[in-house]
């Protein structure tokens, strides 16, 4: 199982090696690999009937509980199927579709990658993998929107969906470990068992409120819909296999997936429904308005996500029995028009609405799958897609006291769907051929195969429910619900008021669709209203997010190193005041403190006058001398309390560094006043609050006992180990000897860099030193 | 006595850091060495202040008879006083190489970097 998760990715990264040597067969070779994959999954479909779920485990980071386990249901089986066996349609439709494209590899390398991560999705138990493999959608999808990169609306569009998809990643990452916390464990099969515990918790809002964000990000929903329209930049055959199948059901598959786990709630309820209606209408309207096929397409994909949304917010069995057979049906006809959108763009050059017509007399198999796949998506009978739609009307309608009103959502979508999805696989297959499509031709059997190949299947599963209805949907079902409701399809269900909707569905459609005309005035009515769409709202968020990021860097990394000195210490000395004056006891032993005698006093006022006149004189030579007092200062203070080591070096030092001072910089001119004084006021005054800040920190902890241990085992054996009476002089040249070496090769380094300041001289014409 | 020198030390670190907030490069060694010096005269306060016992061993001991001062502190600031000579030294002689070279005291002035030297 492991192997076949990222057999995609072994694969992606061997592309560019393969393609060097062996040109031409290759491309019909990479299709094998999602059809090997296909027929690997369908041998499981018996075992899933039988057994219901199958666990692989490998280890992978057992520390963090993170694994890279495996859970095989009815609902990730349905997803790997149509994740491979749409695949595999893919690749070989892309054979032909981008023959002799440059980057033909790296396209096959992107996809490759796309299908691995989306099988990592929906395979995965651990949800840390998970989200690991749901983010590489995400970015493997942005290399294939992106894919036209020469193309700057493309590179656009890639943008957008990586941001969206990626900004619902992460929070769904905060909501996965919210669930760990509450959970207990990262597994989504050991989850399941708290259930209970989870819905009951305090975070389960907020969880809720987490997953929902990746899942609406991920599948297109209102708000967030409008990476999905902008993907059609990509070339079909990626607007195919992410739109129809793959990327914007991933949300969907999330939500289905945690349905048994976090659903039946008042809240996941409510706000799926509300989401998904208000999405379902809203790109049904969009649909009619556009011209461009592909445009078409994507709002009604849009649509069809917002009923799934919707099916599995309703979340009675009927309708989560509606879901499941209504992402296979979808599947199967959005993915067969898109092929065959394809084909009319790859033939004709052009998808507007408007114009195509009579592609009948040229390409009969292709109108032929048109046909089946927009009946499919109309839910005539004989078709999946009336399965679908008549098990939804039913759970609709069983909706207690809401019941008309989505009834009527549900049933006003569905018609606006019809228009839509006839406008894509009917109408330009009917009428006369204009004459600047004279040209078309039937287009390679590698083209048109695949979307026939779809419509046969969605033909097939609606004459004959029984074909799938035990080995697919039943366990599909199952995993959603997480009940054990033995479900029948059926494709007569006797005079009742499904039938009379569907009735009225396709009625009505059909008018719409004799009466309603594409055209763009339609479209042109809706741009007023492109001030408040989410889009523009969510760029300008964006905009503003940007512009406030670089006010907010130039304030604070404004390239004056003493303005980080301030902000960093202003922070810090409130940070330790707050702490100490809301939390210490400050307090003074006076048994601890010595007393003071005279001579004292005396160097102690000469080091404050000294101090004060070094600040603030504005003599050089004045500045150094008060320097060099406080250093001297210092020194008797260290000779006053048993350090005659270190008066001796402070006496030494501060000598040679007077001396240095007045040597090299006596020679600058007078300082200069550079700073305002408010300035100085606020300098000053940060720099009282924090030495007073430290004086207290000193105080407190000059107050508080210390151990030490190793003053004692240092005097102890200074002698005895190291022959030596000065203890001071013993901790510095033998135990800490090597300490000092080093110190002395840090003095080197800084003579040699003195002597070489001296000494350089860059520019030889002046002789200035 | 101690609560003078904590005074000092806190008075040191203010200089200290406000001569290291002024443009001019001279002063803000300045305030390097006081904040040195406040930093030096902390460590050795805390080793707690004891008078007329130099942590040395009297001749014909071989340990310690009577009290002693910390040597533990000693020993550190010796290594700071003298690691601080060497810094301080290599800042005096860098400012005055760039005074040299671009006639200025102003580190504001000192923001492009592109200028020919």
């Amino acid at each position: 199982m492991l192997i076949a998760v990222i057999l995609g990715f072994i694969f992606a990264i061997l592309v560019p090696f393969f393609s060097k040597f062996v040109k031409k067969a290759i491309p019909f070779g990479y299709s094998l690999l999602p059809l090997s994959l296909f027929i690997f999954f369908l041998q499981f479909l018996g075992e899933i009937k039988s057994k219901g779920h199958i666990l692989f485990h490998y280890q992978w980071v057992p520390s963090l509980g993170i694994d890279l386990s495996f859970r095989l249901d009815g609902l990730s089986l349905l997803f790997a199927l149509m994740i491979t066996g749409i695949g595999a349609l893919v690749f070989i439709y892309t054979t032909y579709y981008l023959k002799g494209h440059k980057y033909l590899d790296r396209f096959y390398g992107y996809l490759s990658m796309f299908m691995a991560s989306m099988l990592g999705v929906v395979l995965s138990d651990n949800l840390m993998s998970m989200f690991i493999f749901w983010e590489l959608t995400s970015i493997s999808s942005y290399f294939l929107i992106g894919f036209n990169n020469e193309d700057p609306a493309s590179r656009k569009s890639a943008l957008t969906a990586l941001s969206i998809t990626g900004f619902g990643g992460l929070v769904m990452l905060s909501g996965i470990i919210l669930l760990q916390a509450v959970g207990g464990s990262y597994s989504f099969t050991e989850l399941l068992n708290s259930s209970e515990i989870i819905k009951n918790s305090t975070t389960y809002g907020w969880i809720i409120a987490l997953f929902f964000v990746g899942a609406f990000t991920k599948s297109a929903q209102f708000p967030f819909h409008f990476w999905l329209p902008g993907a059609m930049k990509a070339p079909t055959p990626v607007s195919t296999y992410l739109h129809s199948a793959t990327m914007v059901k991933a949300g969907i598959y999330l939500l289905a997936r945690f349905t048994p786990l976090l659903g039946d709630t008042f809240w996941w309820n409510s706000t799926l429904i509300t989401v998904g209606a208000v999405t379902m209408v809203f790109a049904a309207i969009h649909s009619v308005l556009r011209v461009d096929l592909k445009s078409i397409l994507a709002y009604s994909t849009i649509s069809a996500l917002g009923i799934l949304v919707f099916l599995i917010g309703i979340g009675s069995e009927k309708a989560l029995l509606a879901a499941g057979i209504f992402i296979l049906a979808h599947a199967l006809y959005k993915a067969a028009l898109f092929l065959i959108t394809g084909i009319i763009d790859h033939e004709t050059g052009s998808r507007d609405v408007t114009k195509l017509a009579g592609l009948q007399q040229v390409m009969m198999p292709v109108a032929v799958a048109g046909f089946i796949a927009a009946l499919s998506s109309a839910g005539v009978p004989l078709l999946l897609g009336f399965i679908s739609k008549e098990v939804m009307y039913e759970a609709t309608l069983q909706f207690g006291d809401w019941a008309i009103i989505l009834t009527a959502l549900a049933v006003l979508t569905k018609i606006l769907l019809l228009v839509a999805g006839f406008w894509a696989g009917i109408k330009p297959f009917t009428g006369t051929l204009p004459a600047e499509f004279g040209k078309a031709k039937l287009p390679s059997p590698l083209l048109w195969i695949p979307p026939f190949l779809l419509g046969v299947l969605s033909l097939g599963f609606g004459t004959f429910p029984s074909l799938i209805t035990e080995s697919l949907i039943q366990p599909v079902f199952s995993s959603i619900s997480g009940s054990d409701t033995i479900i029948q399809l059926k494709l007569w269900h006797g005079f009742n008021l499904v039938l009379v909707l569907s009735i009225l569905t396709l009625v009505s459609g059909g008018a719409l669709y004799w009466f309603l005309k594409p055209s763009n005035d339609l479209f042109q009515k809706t741009v007023r209203f492109e001030a408040i769409s989410p889009q523009n709202i969510i760029e300008g968020g964006g905009k503003l997010f940007g512009s406030f990021a670089g006010i907010w860097t130039r304030f604070f990394q404004n390239g004056y190193l003493r303005n980080y000195v301030i902000t960093i210490l202003a922070f810090l000395t409130l940070l330790m005041a707050y702490r100490l004056f809301g939390e210490v006891n400050i307090y003074i032993d006076w048994n601890q403190i010595s007393a003071v005698s005279h001579y004292e006093i005396i160097v102690v006022v000469l080091m404050i006058i000294s101090i004060l006149f070094a600040i603030s004189t504005n003599s050089r030579s004045v500045s150094i001398v008060a320097l060099g007092v406080v250093g001297f200062a210092n020194c008797l203070f260290f000779l006053f309390y048993s350090a005659p080591d270190l008066a001796m070096t402070q006496f030494s030092i501060d000598t040679l560094t007077v001396l240095l001072f007045m040597l090299v910089l006596v020679k600058l001119p007078k300082n200069k006043q550079y700073s305002s004084k408010g300035i100085k006021m606020r300098d000053a005054l940060l720099s009282l609050l924090f030495g007073t800040l430290i004086a207290i920190l000193t105080l407190e902890v000059f107050e508080e006992p210390s151990s030490s241990e190793v003053s004692k085992y240092f005097a102890e054996n200074a002698y005895i180990l190291a022959k030596g009476r000065n203890v001071v002089n013993i901790i510095l040249v033998d135990y800490r000897g090597f300490d000092t070496m080093i110190e002395t090769v840090v003095l080197v380094i800084a003579a040699v860099g003195v002597y070489s300041l001296m000494k350089l001289n860059l520019n030889p014409s002046k002789k200035d030193l | 006595m101690e609560i003078l020198l904590v005074i000092i030390i806190g008075l040191l670190h203010a200089g200290g850091l406000y001569m290291l907030l002024r443009r001019s490069m001279f002063k803000m060694i300045i305030g390097l060495i006081l904040l040195g010096n406040g930093a030096n005269l902390l460590i050795f306060l805390l080793g707690r202040l004891v008078k007329g016992h130099p942590p040395v061993i009297e001749d014909g001991m071989k340990v310690f008879a009577d009290i002693y001062a910390d040597p533990v502190p000693q020993a550190l600031v010796l290594t700071a006083i003298v690691i601080g000579f060497g810094l301080q030294s290599f800042a005096i002689i860098l400012i005055k190489r760039v005074y040299n070279v671009l006639h200025t005291d102003d580190l504001d002035e000192l923001n492009s970097t592109d200028e020919e030297i």
